[in-house]
């Protein structure tokens, strides 16, 4: 592996050189390195691109980190990776895409994951999105999460893109058992003349399931986000969603929040607020000592934090 | 010390001029400076033109002989002016910790950042790491406005009305953070309140009324003018008549 490889390990996954527990490093399209546990196998497909990865009933506090990373310009890579989380694990998983590109032709990365999560199993999923690189090529990321969670299951999903991804659409759906919890805090931030368009589709099936998902993005520059959200309340459940949103610039963010209740017990919720930073948190900020500039740059890392 | 020479601010509303402050001149050189007034009289709008927040249509601010007039908010606040809002400012996923780092202007230990906590009558560790959001009161939020004032320790220090939005228990605690602040603060402290408590332990009280100094002076000296032409006093003096 490179230089600028490792660097972009280190941006997407916290890691430098091969992370602990079972892991599988996809680099340029190409197998980079595998590990296995006793408990979590990763197997590659045979059919399609990708990998399964089987962890089982029972693991606990293991990891599972599967970067992607993309170094060569022009390269589009598309990948199925398969989750399957055995009854009652507690796993973390981390994920994450970097792509470094120089030259004039487009990166792009289409990663489809699906999570079968088993009863009461419990997983966290970490995912970074993150591009470079100075060329003309596009750096595009779209990534695909489908989530299926049984009873007492449960899954927490971070999500952060914070720079360099000219244009992604994340589409996340996911559907929930009886007592099955879902949580996804997203946080993206754009520039220049970026896109970013999320949806999230949720459907509560089950008695007493709920979920909650978060978004807060900054848009900067000229770059346009779009946030589609859909909560389904198809049981006695609780569904919250909440899109915050910073304007700069010339900065255009259109949030979509919708809910669907088809059951009488369904509780569902949702928030929907876009607005440039307050003036009177600018100018708190100041009569501390800092510019304007320092004080934007305190508000904004403090909201993405 | 500072010097507030012939400010003046006015503002228009539609065609017509309002003036908010006219022609004030103050020396602010004690330890404890009150103003007070009635509502609407000018006295938060002063506050904002010595914190550079509002720039005033006429005269000239001076902060130990230097002409501030056309600092920034920024500049003010590195000159030594602080300012604690009436109503304090929540920001998202900023915390306490964060906050009180910011007004202290270098990194600061834990037992540090909740010594400062301490001082406010917070409970330092339940505090240190909360997001200063709408889940804090506004009892909470005063008293973290205040401490980051503690925190940053210069030589002007501005309270607008502390005792907004605080009930009356909480209060009787925020006296004892101001008592304790008076023997300790290196500097002036010039605080913005309507409640005698805080009155009683100032040096000197201005009175602030229909944008203008209506009266200056100790406590004895002023009190007592106050109490008798105030609104309540004077249905109550027409009663017993």
């Amino acid at each position: 592996m490179d230089e600028i490889q490792k660097s972009l390990l280190e941006k997407i996954a916290d890691i430098h050189e091969v992370p602990e527990g079972a892991y599988n490093i996809r680099s340029n399209g190409q197998l980079e390195g595998r590990n296995t546990t006793a408990n979590i196998d990763i197997v590659t497909k045979k059919d399609e691109p990708g990998i399964d990865i089987i962890i089982k009933p029972g693991t606990k506090n293991e990891s599972v980190h599967i970067p992607v990373i993309l170094s060569e310009s022009g390269l589009k890579d598309m990948v199925y990776n398969d989750f399957y989380i055995g009854e009652g694990a507690d796993v973390t998983i981390v994920a994450g895409c970097g792509i470094h590109n120089c030259g004039v032709d487009t990166s792009e990365h289409d990663g489809i994951h699906t999570f079968y999560i088993g009863k009461n199993a419990k997983v966290k999923y970490i995912e970074k999105h993150y591009g470079e690189g100075d060329g003309a090529g596009e750096r595009i990321l779209n990534p695909t999460t489908i989530v299926h969670i049984e009873d007492g299951g449960y899954m927490e999903m971070e999500t952060t893109q914070i720079k360099g991804v000219d244009s992604t659409v994340r589409d996340t759906k996911a559907d929930l058992a009886d007592g099955a919890t879902l949580v996804i805090k997203e946080k993206i931030m754009t520039h220049g003349r970026q896109t970013a368009e999320t949806n999230f589709t949720v459907e509560l099936n089950g008695v007493d399931s709920s979920a909650n998902v978060i978004s807060r993005s900054v848009a900067k520059g000229e770059s346009k986000q779009v946030f589609n959200s859909n909560i389904c309340g198809n049981n006695q459940c609780y569904g919250h969603t909440e899109c915050d949103a910073i304007l700069m610039d010339n900065g255009h963010v259109k949030a979509v929040p919708s809910l669907e209740a088809n059951n009488l017990d369904a509780s569902l919720v949702h928030e929907a607020a876009i607005g440039k930073i307050a003036g009177d948190q600018l100018i708190k900020l100041m009569t501390l000592g800092l510019t304007e500039a320092q004080a934007e740059e305190q508000i904004i890392n403090g909201f993405m934090k | 010390m500072l010097e507030l020479q012939n400010i003046g601010y006015a503002v228009e509303e539609g065609n017509t001029r309002k003036e908010i402050l006219k022609n004030i001149s103050l020396k602010i050189d004690d330890r404890f400076v009150a103003i007070t007034g009635p509502n609407g009289g000018g006295k938060s709008t002063l506050a904002k033109i010595i914190a550079g927040i509002n720039k005033p249509t006429s005269g000239k601010i001076l902060l130990d002989g230097e002409d501030i007039t056309d600092l920034s908010v920024t500049e003010r606040a590195n000159k030594g002016i602080s300012f604690a809002f009436q109503q304090p400012v929540r920001f998202k996923g900023l915390t306490v910790r964060d906050l009180i780092t910011l007004a202290k202007g270098e990194k600061i230990s834990v037992a540090e950042a909740c010594s400062y906590l301490s001082e406010v009558g917070l409970c330092a560790k339940d505090y240190i790491n909360r997001e200063v959001n709408a889940s804090l009161s506004g009892g909470e939020l005063k008293r973290i406005e205040i401490a980051m004032i503690i925190a940053r320790g210069t030589k002007l220090s501005l309270f607008d009305e502390p005792e907004a939005g605080i009930d009356l228990w909480s209060f009787n605690n925020l006296i004892k953070v101001f008592e304790g602040m008076h023997e300790k603060i290196n500097g002036s402290i010039l605080i913005i309140s309507h409640q005698e408590r805080i009155l009683n332990i100032a040096d000197k009280i201005i009175v602030i009324s229909d944008g203008q100094v209506a009266a200056q002076g100790t406590k004895q000296e002023v009190l007592p003018k106050l109490l008798a032409s105030s609104e309540a006093c004077e249905t109550l003096m027409n009663k017993l008549v």
